[in-house]
């Protein structure tokens, strides 16, 4: 792993929002939500980081500060040395040349009222104003055809397209600038089966042709588990478990992790109906004020005294890590 | 006798571009205490046939053939005859309990209001009555929950306001429309638990309509795969699983990521679904198929029945795909 390029590096990043409260009186302080608490991670180039958790856990908003979509309240974001965070707008907006991003709801991410042709071609537009109409063109033609669509659906409009089609535009416009990483936010969550695998493979194959490296934010465990090199498990704006796709997938340590995992149908009726499903009692707590010590302990089935008082820092090494006073690596 | 036995449903929109068949001649029947699962993709008619059945289809919706639960005819039924069924006898819940609900009103009320209608009963019972059915859906503190908001719940505890509120006069077939769709992976499986603990007490028949085989795997005991509206097969879920006679079903599974597999491409169905409006002439599955011949692009296959009362649609010959399995 060492031999590989390290192209980001986030350190301890927190984003925390600042919200008032309906019942509040409008002198108390606001609340302090910390939708990311501290999150760590290394991507290298080429590789896919898998990000997975549940709704409310962060993992969106950490995609976000990553590209400065969200402000950072502390920690650092590192991209190829230089620190996302602290740099002002206009040297910020030329990062965006290199790190691009995906999103969830293909169609609500394209403007309605624009052809897929000027839709691809924007970002072109907007960063190389000086190419000319044929060059451009040229370009949107290629890599539609790169992601799977024929060149002369040039002219039509968004809704003219179905999902998957939609998600392939929303593709070809996060290329077109040949970026270095691109961010999915849940790229295929909105999709059908039959075309999400459709997708998948799509991503995987342009990666190999293009070297990108993928942060690939997903609810859906098993298909992290197909495109990710290595995965980080996110709890209420912590990272809980973080290495490689096999140490977490083969051998989860983090009890969150492993009832997580087990929470996953298996589309066999004989293994779904045999397999033992730890159920997790009670609701997600609230990150406005999020339990003492581990974030996990309300709910976790090994909780002791000590889960109360002290909080859980990530240890291990570069392949497997694992914040839980209980169990280590 | 079959609790539910659905013949020729066909369910057709008119549109100003056209009339749509969104549900064609679809067979199935259901015994009391049993799961049928449908299973689909989005525009495939899952859901337009459990709003057929339970009457609420839009108004440019037309209904034939035929749907007998307890030997009587519910298609087509006047309203103040369905709503008697409805809620009494079925229930449905929805696939996103946030809009189902009405924010408006307290919980409690809303849950106390089926039983005002339809039991005839006393404040003081249905109050009970609401508790004791909100304790059975494991919400806790039920007492307190009455009195609360349904924005004052999260996610997985609307799904079981909704489901308490389906089972609030002990119907005997719950319509389920992708009920875990909008959940996440716990909150889906302690909602899996409850729905599987609820067919062993309360001997409910449960349809659920969903696009997870993982669900399905779980919780059925006969499938009935969707394709543009048209039943593809029909048969005993570990008959589909472990022995698809369709090509689509085939793709279906190949398709879907598993957690307790390590392939590294997956298996695809090439194109898109078609759209209702210009279906092909013939198998409507013909675009996209890896089967396909001649007469598929002429003739849509018939549904015809084989081996131990599955049903399937398909001209490729089911002999030679069991022979490929095995071999």
């Amino acid at each position: 792993m060492s031999d590989k390029k390290l192209l980001l590096e986030v350190d301890a990043l927190k984003v925390h929002f600042k919200i008032k409260s309906d019942k509040s009186w409008p002198w108390s302080p606001a609340l302090n939500l910390k939708a990311v608490d501290g999150v760590s991670i290394k991507l290298y180039e080429g590789e896919t980081l898998g990000v997975v958790g549940e709704s409310g856990c962060g993992k969106s908003t950490f995609a976000r500060a990553i590209i400065g979509l969200v402000p950072a309240t502390d920690g650092t974001v590192v991209w190829l040395g230089q620190d996302l965070t602290k740099l002002p707008a206009r040297e910020l907006r030329e990062k965006r040349k290199e790190i691009q991003m995906i999103f969830q709801d293909p169609l609500a991410s394209l403007n309605p009222r624009m052809t897929i042709g000027d839709i691809i071609a924007e970002p072109l537009q907007t960063f190389y104003p000086e190419l000319g109409k044929v060059e451009v063109m040229d370009r949107v033609k290629a890599i539609m055809m790169k992601v799977g669509l024929l060149p002369n659906l040039i002219n039509r409009y968004p809704h003219e397209f179905s999902g998957g089609q939609c998600q392939r535009i929303g593709i070809a416009r996060a290329l077109i600038l040949e970026p270095k990483m691109i961010i999915c936010d849940e790229p295929v969550s909105a999709l059908d089966v039959s075309i999400q695998a459709q997708v998948v493979n799509l991503l995987k194959e342009l990666q190999t042709e293009m070297g990108l490296s993928l942060v690939f934010i997903a609810h859906d465990l098993s298909v992290v588990k197909h495109i990710s090199d290595r995965v980080l498990v996110m709890y209420l704006g912590n990272a809980v478990e973080l290495g490689t796709r096999k140490a977490i997938y083969s051998n989860p340590l983090h009890p969150y992790t492993k009832a997580l995992m087990s929470a996953v149908p298996i589309p066999d009726p004989e293994l779904e109906r045999s397999k033992t499903i730890q159920i997790l009692e009670g609701d997600l707590p609230s990150p406005i004020n999020p339990p003492s010590g581990c974030v996990f302990r309300t709910r976790c089935p090994i909780a002791g005294p000590e889960c109360a008082k002290t909080r859980p820092g990530i240890t291990g090494n570069d392949d497997h890590a694992v914040s839980c006073l209980k169990v280590s690596v | 006798m079959s609790l539910l036995v659905v013949n020729d449903l066909r369910v057709e929109f008119k549109t100003p571009e056209g009339n749509v068949v969104a549900v064609n001649d679809l067979n199935f029947s259901l015994d009391a205490a049993e799961t049928l699962g449908i299973v689909g993709e989005s525009g495939s008619g899952k859901s337009q046939t459990a709003f057929a059945l339970m009457g609420l289809l839009a108004k440019n919706g037309i209904i034939t053939g035929s749907a007998k639960f307890e030997d009587k005819e519910i298609l087509n039924l006047p309203v103040k005859e369905l709503n008697r069924i409805r809620a009494e006898k079925i229930s449905m819940i929805f696939q996103d309990p946030m809009t189902s609900l009405n924010p408006y009103m307290k919980v409690g009320t809303q849950l106390m209001e089926v039983l005002l209608l339809h039991k005839g009963m006393s404040k003081a019972e249905a109050y009970a009555a609401s508790v004791r059915m909100l304790d059975a859906v494991k919400i806790p503190e039920a007492r307190k929950r009455m009195d609360m908001y349904p924005h004052e719940f999260s996610g997985g505890m609307r799904q079981r306001v909704m489901i308490a509120m389906a089972l609030l006069c002990n119907p005997k077939l719950l319509i389920a429309d992708e009920p875990t769709t909008a959940l996440d992976v716990t909150v889906q499986a302690q909602i899996m638990t409850l729905l599987n603990e609820l067919k062993r007490d309360f001997n409910t028949a449960i349809i659920m309509i969903t696009h997870d085989l993982g669900v399905i795997a779980g919780l059925c005991d006969k499938v009935l795969v969707m394709y543009a509206g048209r039943t593809m097969e029909y048969g005993k879920v570990n008959d589909i699983f472990y022995r698809p006679s369709h090509p689509y079903t085939e793709g279906l599974l190949k398709a879907i990521p598993r957690l307790d597999s390590e392939g590294e491409v997956l298996a695809t169905i090439p194109g898109n679904p078609p759209n209702l409006l210009r279906l092909p002439k013939g198998c409507p599955f013909q675009e996209r198929c890896h089967r396909v011949s001649d007469i598929c692009r002429t003739t849509a296959p018939e549904l015809t029945g084989f081996h131990d009362g599955r049903l399937r649609a398909c001209h490729w010959d089911w002999e030679e795909i069991e022979q490929g399995r095995e071999a």
